[in-house]
């Protein structure tokens, strides 16, 4: 922030500020809240800057009236009790203002990552891969899920290659769902190979027992994509000099 | 309400065209297990294409309907599982095991042909 910008950021503070105080109104001084946490959030500012700030500006403020007013007690008294419930207010106000405009940047994000999460794609007539990437909660394992059967049925798919070499971690809740999405393209007559577990959710999948051995699983994708050929009745090879099949 | 069962060659095909009852489904799966030795057929087709719910009795009558015929010598199909229906079965634990499934109709008739070729050249004592 150049010294420009620091003065005018504390000159509105200050006006909103005595605006709450004076007329007891705080629609501007949500606005302003609203638009200071719009420009502040990027910058990556924290809730407890914001918040310690204001809290600051309430007690710097209730210091100078201790000051002014120290002689006369009975009215330091009075104007306390109008300041007091004022100041909270408009701590209040703006903390909440940038805590609102940050959950709403947050669910926005949720909402992008949910929409571009999954492609369900075709790689073959009758052949669909379901690159996983990033971790999976019930619900978007849900949404997977649905997308996947969806696609099973408009493509006619035969074969489904799940990759999950994007996935970190998973915990049984999932590996469940897993294995009913394994077992509803069954049903709809398809059938799911599962490539790129790692080493870790190997481990974590026989540790916490589930069941697997209605799943087939091929090491890379690569290789479920070499099996699901193969169960589709291609054969796939490199051709010999004169452009013929080897 | 009942269900047709036509003859296609070697192949019978129960379309299910509403929702039915547990009585209607016994009735199907009695009818099915009678027809498949009367017509000698190679394989049953049961369409559930227009089924918006399988709950556990009907999904036992058919598990049951597909291992009584396979005990009379032929093959069965369930074909046109809807995606819903297909998830809701195997959240309540369905899912229809050592049932073969296919598709819609087109997929079920290929899979049979398959089979029934593959026992025609093969040793029929070793069908699973």
């Amino acid at each position: 922030m150049s010294e420009e910008e620091i003065f005018a950021e504390a000159t509105s503070v200050y006006d909103n500020y005595v605006e709450a105080l004076e007329t007891g109104t705080f629609e501007a001084l949500q606005s302003y809240s609203r638009n200071l946490s719009e420009r502040i959030i990027p910058r990556g500012v924290e809730t407890h800057e914001v918040v310690g700030i204001v809290l600051l500006l309430r007690d710097v403020l209730a210091r100078s009236l201790f000051a002014k007013y120290q002689e006369d007690f009975e009215k330091l008294n009075r104007i306390l009790d109008a300041y007091e419930p004022a100041a909270n207010r408009i701590a209040n106000t703006v903390a909440v203002g940038f805590v609102q405009e940050r959950e709403r940047i947050i669910r926005e994000q949720q909402e992008a990552i949910r929409e571009l999460s999954t492609p369900v794609l075709q790689v073959r007539e009758r052949l669909l891969i379901l690159p996983i990437i990033g971790a999976i909660d019930p619900q978007r394992a849900r949404q997977l899920t649905e997308q996947l059967l969806r696609g099973i049925r408009a493509n006619r798919a035969k074969v489904v290659v799940i990759d999950i070499t994007g996935v970190a971690a998973l915990d049984s809740n999932v590996a469940n769902h897993l294995v009913q999405t394994v077992e509803a393209s069954r049903l709809l007559g398809a059938i799911v190979i599962v490539t790129g577990l790692s080493p870790e959710i190997a481990q974590t999948l026989v540790t916490i027992g589930v069941d697997l051995s209605k799943m087939n699983t091929v090491g890379d994708l690569q290789g479920g994509i070499e099996e699901a050929e193969r169960l589709l009745g291609y054969q796939v090879g490199p051709l010999g000099e004169s452009g013929q099949r080897t | 309400m009942e269900v047709p069962i036509l003859k296609q060659q070697h192949f019978l095909i129960a379309t299910v065209q509403a929702a039915l009852t547990d009585e209607d489904l016994l009735k199907l799966r009695d009818a099915l297990v009678t027809r498949v030795g009367k017509a000698r057929s190679r394989g049953v087709i049961v369409d559930v294409t227009a089924l918006d719910v399988m709950d556990s009795f009907a999904s036992r009558t058919l598990r049951d309907l597909a291992h009584m015929i396979r005990l009379r010598g032929a093959e069965t199909v369930i074909v046109g599982i809807q995606p819903e229906v297909a998830f809701a079965m195997v959240q309540m634990g369905l899912n229809l095991e050592g049932v073969a499934t296919a598709l819609d109709l087109e997929e079920g008739l290929a899979y049979l042909d398959h089979r029934v070729k593959l026992t025609d050249f093969g040793d029929r004592s070793r069908r699973r």
